[in-house]
């Protein structure tokens, strides 16, 4: 909770000072660029800048390990918020716009692909540096979002959100309900069976409730339904704005609407310091996981719930949600090395080292086949087999289409969720008022 | 006074022709170069986004994105946004439920600070204590206090029967939570300065009251009052700026940065609404358009309270 409210108030100073600081900018040209042969053996810093709570993109050992085999290039790897679309993205905005502060090598979460992909002029072509080779490296939908509007190579992937569903073991043991993993997935074969398995929770337990809020679940839902609708979610894939015809964005928010209804959601906003303090406190019994919610949860609940949580297979199949990309903003001082070490973090190594350290599944192709990811558990939720469940699950994962104003679209209509869930939008006007939210955000 | 004035004027005659225009710089010009730094300032920080904001409000300019000229569009785009004047009504309406409360109770408080007290330089300082406390401090305790599941206040009121409320959730219930904020930072400041007001007003005056046998309350509203209304129209000025330019307590109340003020716009202020438009849309120019607006409101209601408070006591 401190943690979300500093990187807050940090956000907003930071953000005050690099408006203000941007407009006196140009700094001096390095000795780098301008005197050749001297400079080689200066090393040069690579700033790298993520976002993410908990481990985040969990470079720490992989960074330490780059700066130990190259003196000449050295990484300076920092996560600047736990919040990406309110505080790091519209910083990134503001710096590629003033044409300083951003870093050599930026993270980028999949909802802003599309905005930036949109903004060529910012970002350096990645084919020039030979990173085209990698393309065999990632499935075709990874690869084919980091290339935007001019159609150059601007952003390889990092991790992918292959979908579970996290339960508190002691919650259900309470309840009357199985515990072990297996038993667990059988409860819930589809939706249909997690609300009948939600009734007969609640109505054996009182003080806690059977999900966190409706938008975690609605974010699961959204991206099962998506490819059964030719893979797009709120835009088309020509940028046209579909929330009201789309079915896979009407199936999430009827299946969302009827939980609430039923009262089993402990109708807290997600990523909010409540929440986080709930996760803690076990006020909720179960929590969609992409792979990278992992590790919010082992960070939020603590030493002291390990082997509380646990991990089962999620009602409704396979589903991605979230995943980032690694770029190389244009204003970059050291285009050249900052593609070396983006090919570094992007490949087989930097993948495996992320995947340990913050259980972000990584989309690299030879990085999954590796034995060492398809074997590694996870020792926080009881060994469950992280790398097996989080293999089959990302198998038949589909490239979901997401528009330039997602990330804009996104925030808006979960309000929307959330005042219906809370109570300030009755049930009655909830799919008008969301929709009409979706359209005012993308126009 | 030009006699008296002669005699040096001779003397600097002897001088040399620089150093006397040093001198005469010294005089005339030096005043204005000593008050300088604060009007380019001023020019820079002030006058020039005062500018900018107006030529960018004419624009449709998507942060790092395109920009092309709209003209005014962008302001009646805003004038028929449910949204904005969603924004204006919570905007005002905070501002009436904390300014009134505020101002009254400071008056109160000043006089009473005014009395023969046993530790009254104690009790001065005492109310003057919030306002050394840092506003995001302030709005982290009180979001903490507000909070649904585990806050003070709604287990207060579990203690007398009363069902938890979801403070975040109503119009109502957040405006008096971010009310209370308000007032329990500024309160005492203004009760300061109305106090320091009252001070200077001539103990004759109160003599002469209770020789013709005018109460403790009469002399108040017939004495105290009147002479303190430009104390007064002052301390309404700086509450309606501070109040119509609310931010940090609804933002930090909100615990995010989204900017939406709960999850309809119950408790969005316009300083929220533009910093949404411009930092979470990436609508610069609609931004700059909504700030304009908000310079325009905030003049308005200067201008109103001005009027209102200029007939305090002016009756006869």
């Amino acid at each position: 909770m401190t943690n979300h409210k500093r990187f807050f108030v940090t956000g907003v100073v930071v953000t005050a000072l690099a408006a203000m600081t941007a407009a006196c900018g140009g700094d001096p040209a390095t000795p780098a660029s301008t005197a050749g042969a001297t400079a080689a053996a200066e090393p040069v810093t690579i700033n790298v800048h993520t976002f993410g709570a908990g481990e985040n993109f969990g470079y720490d050992e992989a960074v330490k390990k780059w700066n130990a085999e190259h003196p000449n290039i050295q990484v300076k790897y920092s996560n600047l918020t736990d919040r990406f679309e309110d505080v790091y993205l519209p910083q990134l905005l503001q710096r590629l716009q003033a044409g300083s502060g951003a870093g050599d090598i930026v993270g980028i979460d999949e909802g802003a692909m599309g905005l930036l992909a949109a903004r060529p002029q910012f970002f350096t072509d990645l084919g020039e540096h030979g990173l085209q080779d990698r393309k065999a490296d990632f499935p075709a939908a990874k690869w084919e979002t980091g290339v935007n509007a001019d159609g150059k190579l601007f952003a390889l992937g990092t991790d992918i959100g292959g979908m579970t569903m996290c339960y508190r073991k002691d919650l259900f043991e309470k309840a009357g309900l199985p515990t072990e993993r297996e038993e667990v997935a059988k409860l819930w074969p589809d939706w249909n069976a997690y609300l009948e398995t939600g009734k007969k929770f609640q109505a054996a337990t009182k003080d806690a409730k059977w999900m966190d809020g409706p938008n975690t679940i609605y974010n699961v839902i959204l991206s099962q339904e998506a490819p059964k609708n030719g893979n797009i979610s709120y835009f088309d894939k020509s940028n046209q704005l579909v929330i009201e015809t789309n079915p896979a964005v009407k199936t999430a928010f009827d299946w969302v609407q009827k939980f609430s209804q039923e009262g089993m959601t402990a109708k807290l906003q997600a990523f909010s310091p409540p929440w986080t303090k709930a996760i803690k406190g076990g006020d909720f019994a179960t929590m969609g996981c992409p792979s990278w919610m992992l590790g919010v949860i082992s960070g939020a609940a603590g030493e002291s719930n390990k082997g509380n949580w646990d991990v089962a297979a999620v009602p409704g199949g396979t589903g991605n949600w979230g995943g980032s990309w690694l770029a190389v903003p244009k204003q970059t001082k050291h285009p050249k090395e900052a593609a070396e070490v983006l090919n570094y973090l992007t490949g087989k190594e930097g993948h495996i080292a992320a995947f340990k350290e913050a259980g972000a599944f990584p989309s690299s192709i030879p990085a999954q086949q590796d034995p060492e990811v398809a074997g590694l558990k996870n020792e926080y939720f009881n060994d469950v087999p992280t790398g097996e469940i989080f293999s089959t699950s990302v198998k038949d994962l589909q490239p979901v289409f997401l528009g330039e104003k997602h990330a804009q679209v996104k925030t808006s209509v979960e309000k929307v969720i959330e005042g219906m869930d809370q109570g300030a939008v009755s049930y009655a006007e909830a799919w008008s008022k969301f929709t009409a939210a979706g359209v005012k955000a993308a126009g | 006074m030009t006699l008296q004035l002669a005699p040096p004027r001779h003397a600097s005659g002897k001088r040399t022709a620089p150093r006397r225009r040093m001198a005469r710089f010294d005089v005339r010009g030096m005043p204005y170069l000593l008050v300088s730094p604060y009007f380019l300032l001023f020019a820079i920080f002030g006058i020039f986004p005062l500018g900018y904001t107006l030529w960018l409000s004419l624009h449709d300019w998507e942060l790092a994105g395109d920009k092309s000229f709209t003209g005014l569009s962008n302001y009646t785009e805003l004038i028929a946004d449910a949204e904005f004047w969603n924004a204006v009504f919570n905007t005002v309406g905070m501002f009436v439920m904390s300014t009134i409360p505020q101002i009254v109770l400071a008056l109160l408080l000043a006089n009473a600070l005014n009395k023969r007290l046993r530790g009254r330089l104690l009790l001065r300082l005492g109310v003057l204590l919030p306002l050394v406390t840092s506003v995001v401090a302030v709005a982290v305790i009180f979001s903490g206090l507000f909070a649904r599941d585990y806050g003070l206040f709604n287990w207060m009121l579990g203690l007398v029967g009363i069902e938890p409320i979801a403070w975040q959730n109503e119009k109502w219930s957040s405006w008096v939570a971010i009310s209370t904020m308000i007032d329990w930072r500024w309160t005492g400041y203004n009760a300061i300065i109305l106090l320091a007001a009252m001070q200077t007003i001539p103990k004759d005056l109160y003599e002469a009251a209770a020789l013709d046998g005018a109460s403790a309350r009469r002399q108040f509203w017939q004495i105290t009052i009147p002479m303190l209304r430009p104390t007064i129209v002052f301390v309404v000025f700086i509450s309606t700026i501070g109040g119509l330019t609310l931010f940090t307590e609804p933002v930090m109340f909100e615990g995010n940065p989204q900017m939406t003020g709960g999850t309809t716009g119950q408790y969005q202020t316009v300083a929220m609404f533009v910093v949404e438009a411009a930092f979470r849309n990436y609508e610069m120019g609609y931004a700059s358009a909504a700030a304009w607006l908000l310079f325009v409101l905030i003049l308005i209601g200067t201008a109103a309270n001005y009027w209102f408070t200029r007939r305090i006591g002016g009756s006869r």
